[in-house]
């Protein structure tokens, strides 16, 4: 243990314990900016700078470890008056209109500047205005950014993709895409990680208002909207709710007043997903020598750029059964259209997604199958839906709760959990064993893929045969795995691979929080809502029962592969 | 007013010739890796600046060469190609009519720039950023980059700081395997860069590494050796760069013999580096460390007898080639066959072997002004020599030897002789070098290295009378036994010719590194290609060993960082060492030891480091 004192308080921590998180530890709270734990603790910004009693120069809290006897003062004159200079440098190299930021009233400078009070500033604006000409789903703005390095920082060590670099030397430096590239031929899987972890603006998603706005104006469009299971687990973050206030009544409410004609759940087509993939994974455990080992998911796009671009060797080995969104736009513009006694001409399919990637998937030539344009034309983030609400003036606290819309709304626990790393595969197993055995296996049997560990694995009895399963989340423990199997070193039988950590409670299109992760919390939410569902299986889905009886038949049939499979080594990139 | 003033320099004067010293050692301090388009822009405001104004081209022409530079580094500006034209233009008019150097230089300045790195300023207009190399090259922590084998220079400086010198030791060898050696001889190209100047002055880089072998334990040992691969490979000359292959080609589980011609290991470690600069039982610390990892060694190998060269890199599953170079150069005068005129590596070579000439009370000449030059001379001295001097045909500043060497020797009571070629070498009727005739030489114009050329003065030839001519005027390599082999050798500088990964031309599995590719150079660039050598053999042979090491490298102190004299190590005294053999060189005090290593400024921690990683932990 160390000894030392901050602003006069005593106290002792852990050996390699930094002043920042020291100071934390008795609720002294030290400004700063570009610091995130463990991920980016290299004082870029010297906002956390401190006086160390007995030195000159300040000093970094956020990367300096306490020593035995230190005096910290946090807010000596000297700390303070180079705090507020170095902010206010920081805001004349910024593009400080506010106004038309996506991150306007949730900024760290902002609130940053604003707690200093810098309301007036000498320096000469040295802002890098360029354009970004790209129409990737991650977008730049490098006039917003700030040099903190955390895009990089989070794509090197957490997704392991290496796609952002410093580009320029001196004051010119500045983040670029990395090898001196143009981000379509970057390596990137559109995680969308880089936006979550950024402090202010400078990354964003594409923006899709504009062509919702378009779309919800024009009489002739029925605009058909479907929810991803893990944006009910964060929806409310953004539009003042509690996690537990944020129910899908009020969601669905909120959709309606927005204007959408037919609201439904993407937790229907999660189902379909698993009676998709599950009978796929029975057909080849079944004819283990005709199939590549181990099977993987591929209901995240992150995770299927991923693979197509480091592993391609592997792409076979992926389910082809589409993800729960694309399988959602095929049934949109056919069975679901003919339901609601729509023409599918007319209709508008949006998605809303806790994820930039799927931006990128609903657009693959190679995944449109329903024959009316795009199976799903647009897809907004959850941060998109909550920036809808607000537009409104929606009250989120007294509104109506709302039903789906008839049939297509209906989805299981096991649907729900799709949103949490391991609950694809939970839920897959659920119903494998349904359909194998005949018999539902005790509701919770394969809790043990469940929880925040990078890489999980499991040994489960079916029948009496092993079922080998591994579950990754976050690209850079995929690779780690990917390695492991590529060596030999371990080996599966089905693995569920997320590219984002935690899976896509913790999606690139979630709404963001300074300094915290919510993944963990957001997924357990997800986990408490299968808890309350009467239905726990995939195939006990009402409308998954309709979607084959009277019109796919059964899982894989001639129809179901023409609509609901998609050839994945052939998707362009 | 007095009709005529001395001036002393006001405070403002003397604040600005301080911070002109200041900034030639922040220009000496410039980190690898900066866009060189960048740096020329900055140098421009400083010509611009020193240009008193009168005339057009400085005035005006560097303004705009300043412009059209920062026009071309906007990250966000559409510039064409027509303004390189417009470059070239403008600093060709202003090198060949502005009035004075400070505008003709400036433009020679920009047209250097665009004929060496065009295609740095062509990334910057096409594609608003800096080249892919300028990026690959950034490197955060300069000491570890500009050494030749990357040893991690920060991360032993903070092990000697908390008394750790095993670990020091340890640490270097991951990357050298010659911590001895080098603590007394290398050239420390580590310190040239050192970002301490612009504090004050670099660190002491070599002396520190000195404290850590001179404390460490009677054996460090070296690392466990991997898993055995049956794969044998052949090193063709035990100097350093062989020997350090074989430590790293033995640790990664390889057998390599080691094929040395002499009586001992070392090269021109033993046989070229006198005992008085690397003491012999130091060299054998580090050799004994070296073969204790399990190299096999066949010494006095005879190459006529035994296997010949192209029967070994048939026999074995790889060859490394490191002959260095032994062989001496003529001078091309008369006289030169007279007795008593020695080639300085054969002089040394009996030495390295125990032979001791007697030169008491001989008047000696050395001829050459490089570190052999220097190494013959001193040892001249020691052999009781009555005089000794050192004939060069240029000057003392354009001597490649280090400084530091030819103060030693003038020290010592050697006595140079600058701008004298050798005309022709007299002898008596026995034969005997009587007198060296030289020519007086001026420094001329300048070669485009930028090396004045010595030209014939016109004045009068000397004689300087002597009994002993020493020749010290570059080595080459003794390739014969490679005749048979494919081996390309470069004919005109008589070297082997290899690629950046030591691979001998057109044949696979055939390395080669060293003094016997680069010509004579420093032991530490003989170190880096073994070390590049290994790694690449390794990989040849089917494998990805990697060279780590389990030293845990202290966080740095928290403290202000205070200008501080740089501490030298001190010499014995001149008059008191020139008579004798042994080590010249002290250590530091701990007090000593402790400043120097406190002021490494931490690159691989502060700056760049902390973020892009200022440490290679394996390789």
């Amino acid at each position: 243990m160390v000894n030392i004192t901050i602003n006069g308080e005593k106290l002792s921590v852990k050996e390699g314990t930094t002043i920042l998180e020291a100071a934390k530890a008795v609720n002294i709270d030290i400004p700063h900016l570009c610091y995130l734990k463990d991920i980016n603790e290299i004082g870029a910004c010297r906002v956390c700078c401190v006086e160390v009693e007995g030195m000159e120069e300040l000093v970094t809290a956020c990367n300096t470890v306490c020593r035995e006897g230190m005096v910290v003062k946090t807010n000596s004159p000297k700390a303070r008056s180079s705090r507020r200079t170095n902010v206010a440098l920081i805001l004349a190299d910024h593009d400080c209109q506010c106004a038309t930021c996506s991150r306007g009233g949730n900024c760290t400078l902002s609130t940053l500047a604003n707690d200093l009070g810098i309301l007036d500033s000498r320096y000469i604006e040295t802002t890098e205005y360029a354009e970004w000409k790209s129409d990737c789903p991650i977008v730049r703005n490098p006039a917003k950014c700030i040099k903190c390095m955390r895009c990089i920082q989070i794509c090197d060590k957490v997704q392991g993709m290496n796609v952002w670099d410093l580009t320029g030397t001196g004051y010119r430096t500045t983040v670029g895409v990395a090898q001196n590239v143009k981000m379509e031929e970057a390596k990137c899987a559109y995680c969308g990680q880089c936006i979550t972890h950024c402090p202010v603006g400078a990354l964003r998603e594409k923006n899709s208002l504009t062509e919702l706005y378009d779309a919800l104006a024009d009489p002739e469009v029925v605009t058909m909207v479907q929810v991803a299971p893990a944006v009910r687990a964060a929806w409310g973050e953004g539009v003042g709710l509690e996690r537990e206030e944020g129910s899908m009544g009020k969601m669905v409410a909120a959709l309606r007043e927005i204007g959408f004609d037919l609201v439904y759940d993407t937790v229907y087509t999660a189902d379909l997903t698993i009676m998709e993939e599950g009978s796929e994974f029975i057909e080849r455990f079944t004819h283990k020598d005709e199939y590549s080992w181990p099977m993987f998911t591929s209901c995240c796009p992150g995770w299927v750029r991923f693979a197509k671009l480091e592993y391609p060797q592997y792409v076979k080995n992926l389910s082809t059964a589409k993800s729960p969104q694309q399988m959602f736009g095929a049934m949109a513009k056919t069975l679901i259209a003919k339901k609601a006694g729509v023409d599918p001409k007319k209709v508008f399919s949006v998605s809303i997604m806790p994820c930039t990637a799927k931006k990128y998937e609903c657009d693959v030539e190679q995944v449109n199958d329903a024959g009316e344009g795009q199976d799903v034309d647009l897809v907004l983030t959850t941060r998109e839906l909550d920036r809808l609400i607000r537009a409104d003036r929606i009250d989120m606290k007294n509104i109506k709760e709302s039903p789906f819309d008839e049939i297509f709304g209906a989805g299981t626990g096991a649907g729900v959990i799709f949103g949490a790393t391991g609950g694809v595969m939970e839920a897959a197993l659920r119903s494998a064993y349904f359909l194998i055995t005949g018999e539902n296996p005790p509701v919770d049997a394969f809790k043990d893929v469940r929880g925040l560990d990078g890489w999980k694995e499991a040994t489960f009895e079916v029948q009496g045969m092993p079922v080998r399963v591994a579950v990754a989340s976050g690209l850079g423990n995929t690779r780690k795995l990917m390695e492991a199997i590529d060596k030999g070193e371990v080996e599966y039988d089905f693995v569920e691979i997320m590219a984002c950590p935690g899976g896509c409670a913790g999606g690139g299109g979630q709404p963001i929080h300074e300094g915290e992760e919510l993944a963990g919390i957001r997924g357990q939410h997800l986990y408490g809502l299968d808890q309350i569902n009467e239905l726990r299986f995939s195939h006990e889905n009402p409308a998954v029962t309709l979607t084959y009886e009277e019109y796919l038949e059964k899982p894989n049939s001639h129809l179901a592969h023409e609509l609901l499979h998609t050839e994945l080594t052939e998707w362009d990139l | 007013m007095s009709r005529l003033e001395f001036r002393t320099k006001d405070r403002a004067q003397q604040t600005a010739d301080n911070l002109n010293a200041d900034f030639e050692r922040r220009v000496l301090a410039t980190t690898p890796g900066q866009c060189p388009v960048d740096m020329v822009e900055s140098f421009l405001s400083l010509c611009h600046a020193q240009s008193c104004g009168k005339c057009v081209p400085c005035r005006l022409g560097i303004a705009q060469l300043l412009k059209v530079h920062r026009d071309i580094l906007d990250l966000s500006k559409e510039v064409s190609m027509d303004r390189l034209e417009l470059l070239q233009k403008t600093a060709e008019t202003i090198r060949i009519s502005a009035d004075c150097a400070i505008g003709k230089e400036a433009g020679n300045m920009v047209l250097k720039a665009l004929e060496g790195f065009r295609e740095d300023y062509e990334e910057h207009i096409l594609y608003n950023r800096c080249a892919p190399n300028v990026m690959d090259k950034r490197h955060p922590v300069a000491c570890v980059s500009d050494c030749p084998a990357h040893v991690d220079v920060p991360g032993y400086t903070a092990l000697v700081r908390e008394g750790r010198y095993d670990d020091a030791v340890r640490l270097i060898r991951k990357d050298n395997p010659f911590p001895t050696v080098c603590a007394h001889i290398c050239e420390h190209p580590c310190e040239h860069r050192c970002r301490r100047q612009l504090v004050d002055s670099s660190v002491n880089i070599r002396a520190l590494k000195k404290y850590a072998v001179d404390n460490c334990s009677e054996t460090v040992p070296t690392p466990d050796k991997m898993d055995d691969t049956g794969k044998r490979v052949a090193i063709i000359g035990g100097g350093p760069s062989g020997l350090t292959a074989a430590y790293f080609l033995s640790l990664m589980g390889h057998k390599p013999t080691v094929f040395e011609k002499r009586d001992k290991l070392g090269g021109m470690l033993r046989y070229g580096i006198p005992n008085y600069r690397l003491p012999r039982e130091r060299l054998q610390w580090d050799i004994d460390a070296i073969l204790g990892t399990g190299v096999e060694v066949k010494l006095n190998y005879d190459y006529e007898k035994e296997s010949s060269v192209e029967e070994l890199m048939k026999e074995y599953d790889a060859t490394y080639i490191s002959i260095g170079a032994h062989t001496h150069k003529t001078i091309g005068v008369d006289g030169e066959y007279l007795h008593n005129v020695i080639p300085a590596v054969e002089m040394l070579r009996g030495i390295g072997d125990d032979a001791m000439p007697d030169f008491r009370d001989k008047a000696v000449c050395v001829i050459g002004g490089g570190n052999v030059a220097m190494d013959v001379a001193r040892t001249a001295k020691r052999l009781g020599a009555s005089e000794v001097h050192i004939v060069y045909r240029r000057r003392r500043a354009d001597m490649t030897a280090l400084d530091e060497e030819i103060d030693g020797a003038i020290a010592e009571g050697c006595n140079l002789i600058e701008l004298k070629a050798p005309a022709r070498i007299l002898g008596d009727d026995n034969s005997n070098v009587k007198a060296l005739v030289v020519q007086p030489q001026m420094s001329g114009e300048s070669d485009a290295s930028g090396r004045p050329r010595p030209v014939p003065a016109n004045a009068p030839e000397e004689t300087i009378p002597c009994q002993i001519i020493i020749s010290a005027i570059g080595q080459g390599i003794d390739y014969d036994e490679f005749k048979e082999t494919d081996i390309v050798v470069n004919e005109r500088r008589g070297l082997f010719v290899t690629n950046p990964a030591n691979e001998a031309q057109g044949n696979p599995g055939i390395y080669a590194g060293g003094d016997c590719v680069t010509g004579p150079s420093t032991v530490i660039n003989a170190i880096a290609a073994g070390k590049v050598a290994a790694a690449n053999i390794d990989e040849y042979l089917g494998y990805n060993h990697e060279i780590s090491v389990d030293v845990d490298i202290p966080l740095p102190v928290i403290e202000d960082k205070k200008p501080t004299g740089r501490a030298e190590l001190r010499l014995r005294y001149a008059n008191e060492r020139g008579g004798d053999f042994h080590g010249i060189e002290g250590g530091y005090s701990i007090e000593e030891a402790l400043q120097e290593a406190s002021r490494c400024l931490r690159c691989d921690y502060n700056g760049f480091g902390l973020f892009r990683g200022g440490r290679n932990e394996k390789w």
